[in-house]
């Protein structure tokens, strides 16, 4: 069972675990971004944030 | 034995995953900057000619939304179009062609871009314009890039409409509607961008052969391609001059737009009487044409800027 695992097991090299970080703090900066955003223009747009006639 | 032994890693090797080096940089590059920057102006334009007033959050946001978009559809160009970038020497450095991003990230990347751009424009900003930008995607890479660019010759003059949707995604943005005046603008771009590429396409003959992309000059030859920029720059001198005849622009915008329509003419015409080989003619309109349309732009942003002042002042 440990040898399978083993076989299938993926080590990453330190430049794979660098991008691979980089790449996770980007997208969370990103999502951040967007959470800030819309409370942003929530505010801005105040009540009629929820005015969307159909 | 030794085959089973062999086949035995053979098996994992062949499963093993693509695992990515790409850095933050690698994606954006794949948004392609440069084109976003002029897609980000001509949509800021678009926005503030527009005769209302935009909350600058929901300008900004417009505009992100608008560059994202942009973006999205720069990176679907890249995934589609990675066989042709890997043999032009301009697109040979980017990400996909490098084997930086595999081509499958590319695109989920590309499309991810695309639906958050849209889906965040149409609900903070104006579903019109969310509209607008879902179009220009959808345009510039299923109709221009899959279809239109390894199909005719007329790829970049049709494909020009993706290019000039900006500043009417920027004016709907603002106004939730449309007019005559953002597409003028459109007008402007689209026949700007014939004479624009074909200057350049003069001088990559050659790699758009290789790459067998049907460039006007590939498919009709360089004199057919310099005598149309020829005619397209003299049909957008009076075009470009538009806004102010029709009289949405000022003196100022008019003196500018007829003096730098008469310069892409004059370039365009020394191109076309130029030697068949020589490339500086090409290159100088290639060069002039992209300050053309920054100066166009660009002075209709003073013009609007200055109309608000002087408008604010006299109430």
């Amino acid at each position: 069972m440990d040898e399978k695992r083993e076989n299938t097991d993926i080590v990453l090299t330190e430049q794979q675990q660098r991008s691979r970080r980089a790449r996770s703090i980007a997208i969370a900066l990103a999502l951040g971004a967007l959470v800030i955003l819309f409370y942003i223009v929530t505010l801005v747009k105040g009540p009629g944030v929820l005015n969307r006639p159909l | 034995m030794t085959d089973i032994s062999a086949a035995d890693h053979a098996v994992p090797l062949a499963r093993a995953p693509h695992i990515s080096e790409a850095s933050v940089g690698d994606y954006v590059a794949l948004l392609k900057p440069r084109v976003m920057s002029l897609v980000v102006f001509t949509a800021l334009v678009g926005l503030m000619v527009a005769p209302t007033h935009v909350h600058p959050m929901i300008g900004f946001t417009a505009l992100l939304c608008i560059a994202v978009g942009a973006g999205a559809a720069g990176a679907l160009n890249m995934w589609y179009d990675a066989d042709i970038d890997a043999v032009m020497t301009r697109t040979a450095s980017r990400p996909i062609p490098r084997g930086r991003i595999a081509p499958g990230e590319a695109l989920g990347f590309g499309m991810t871009l695309a639906v958050f751009a849209v889906a965040v424009l149409g609900l903070l900003v104006s579903w019109l314009a969310a509209v607008l930008l879902a179009f220009t995607i959808f345009f510039y890479v299923a109709i221009y890039t899959m279809w239109l660019k390894r199909w005719t010759p007329q790829n970049i003059v049709i494909g020009g409409a993706a290019g000039a949707f900006p500043p009417m995604i920027g004016w709907a943005a603002a106004t939730g509607g449309l007019a005559i005046e953002p597409c003028l603008l459109f007008l402007i771009i689209f026949l700007w961008t014939p004479p624009h590429f074909w200057a350049l396409s003069l001088v990559r003959t050659d790699e758009y052969a290789r790459a067998r992309v049907p460039m006007l000059p590939v498919v009709a030859g360089p004199e057919e391609t310099r005598r149309q920029i020829l005619l397209y720059s003299i049909v957008l001198m009076p075009v470009g001059a538009a806004p102010w005849l029709l009289g949405y622009a000022g003196m100022l915008y008019g003196v500018t737009a007829l003096a730098a329509g008469a310069t892409m003419v004059a370039l365009s015409w020394r191109l076309r009487i130029a030697r068949a080989s020589a490339n500086k003619p090409a290159m100088q309109l290639f060069a002039f044409s992209i300050l053309y349309l920054f100066v166009l732009f660009a002075v209709l942003l003073v013009e609007s800027g200055l109309g608000r002042l002087l408008g604010r002042a006299v109430t």
